[in-house]
């Protein structure tokens, strides 16, 4: 998901305290920054919503990349607007790891040197227009899945940015949706770039959830704790549930040749992503990570100036203040 | 040294005659600079009608372990709820 792999810390708290702690969380209570928290809670939880707002601001990129080539007025404002909705999630979310006691310029560090890490799916590029049409039907289609459950999350200022985040992530899987059916009604042409952009992220979109259950060794305390709400692969099935007859509605094939439904399971049967390539794009050798990383660190670089100088003005405004007093 | 802007607290007034209701945080040099950043981070969709801007810094807090001292005494004061009064049926209404 936007939060992959992510690693829960061992704990080394005394066990009378542990015990206290969990009785609130399986009693349903939401825990809050100045409350007492294990170590590992904390240490889990800082890299798995830095991670998620990490991911809202590189995903920014990808869709950036078409703002200027919008085939329409009203497609570049709309896009313009679903770009500035994932600066507002990626900030909900570094506000909510603060509270946690780390600070902004930490969790941004660590993104730039490799400590941290963003979703996979920002890591591919985004070819065609249709890709902006796939990447909001498929890629916030499996946002969404995943963050409509963390609303009910443990952690209370998560749980709230999450709230926050599922109101305005509706909005984005419709206008790709939407960008999507333009396109199969379109000309012969355009149909295929919309067949194409299903293509390439179809299984990206898959890898999003995370490894199997089987090779997830860390979900079974970040779902006791109540940070992680569901496995991966419960997840992954519903994403494919749902999406398979929506690409039906578009006349759009699946690129599973060995997709089926299951009666049995009332689910479909599909072939699952190539995890081999999921690792490689998670250490970093994904198509565009070094584009995303290197775009980053301009934006961190070229910002240094703006973020000194409103200081300056700031502490001006205020020396004026203190005179004129 | 760190050269963090300053951290505030949002308050929205979501509709007329409502109080201002606490949304998030954000990061920003001075109060005008942080109305504008609640501004396009809190009210995109015309949530507010009013924001405060208040430095995180200034807000003084109770603590979790005084939850006791603060809200235990109003235990054994039940009689401040209404419900604790029976009021006959022919009574009517009050």
């Amino acid at each position: 998901m936007y939060a992959q792999m992510i690693k829960s810390e061992a704990t080394q708290d005394d066990p009378e305290q542990l015990a206290a702690f969990q009785a609130r969380i399986d009693a349903g209570d939401k825990i809050e920054p100045k409350d007492w928290m294990p170590e590992g809670y904390r240490k889990t939880l800082i890299r798995q919503i830095g991670q998620h707002a990490h991911s809202e601001i590189v995903g920014q990129l990808p869709e950036g990349n078409w703002i200027t080539r919008a085939p329409s007025l009203e497609r570049k404002a709309i896009l313009l607007a679903k770009v500035q909705d994932e600066a507002g999630h990626g900030l909900y979310l570094y506000c909510a790891a603060e509270t946690l006691g780390v600070s902004r310029d930490e969790l941004t560090e660590m993104l730039l040197d490799g400590r941290m890490k963003y979703s996979s799916i920002f890591s591919y590029p985004t070819l065609t227009w249709a890709d902006m049409g796939a990447v909001g039907w498929l890629v916030d289609g499996a946002a969404i899945m995943n963050q409509v459950p963390l609303q009910r999350t443990s952690f209370g200022p998560y749980a709230r940015a999450m709230v926050r985040i599922c109101k305005e992530e509706s909005f984005h899987q419709r206008q790709g949706f939407d960008i999507m059916m333009k396109m199969v009604n379109g000309t012969a042409a355009q149909k295929r770039m919309a067949q194409d952009a299903l293509n390439r992220f179809w299984y990206p979109s898959l890898m999003m959830f995370g490894p199997s259950d089987s090779d997830s060794v860390h979900s079974e305390q970040s779902m006791s704790w109540k940070i992680k709400m569901n496995s991966n692969d419960e997840l992954r099935q519903k994403f494919v549930d749902q999406t398979v007859p929506q690409a039906a509605y578009l006349d759009l094939t699946v690129p599973d040749p060995d997709l089926k439904w299951n009666e049995d399971k009332g689910g479909y049967d599909f072939t699952g992503p190539d995890w081999s390539e999921f690792f490689d794009v998670l250490k970093g050798n994904g198509p565009c990570s070094t584009e995303r990383i290197e775009a980053r660190q301009k934006a961190w670089d070229d910002g240094a100036w703006v973020r000194e100088a409103r200081l300056a003005h700031a502490a001006k405004g205020h020396s004026a203040k203190v005179a004129a007093e | 040294m760190s050269n963090e802007w300053p951290l505030w607290e949002v308050f929205i007034r979501g509709q007329h005659g409502l109080s201002h209701r606490h949304v998030g945080s954000l990061h920003a040099s001075d109060a005008e600079h942080a109305l504008q950043n609640a501004r396009d981070v809190y009210t995109r969709r015309k949530e507010g009608v009013s924001i405060w801007v208040v430095p995180a810094a200034d807000i003084t807090a109770s603590a979790p372990e005084d939850k006791g001292s603060l809200y235990d005494p109003a235990d054994d004061k039940v009689y401040r709820h209404p419900t604790f009064f029976d009021i006959p049926d022919d009574v009517g209404a009050m």
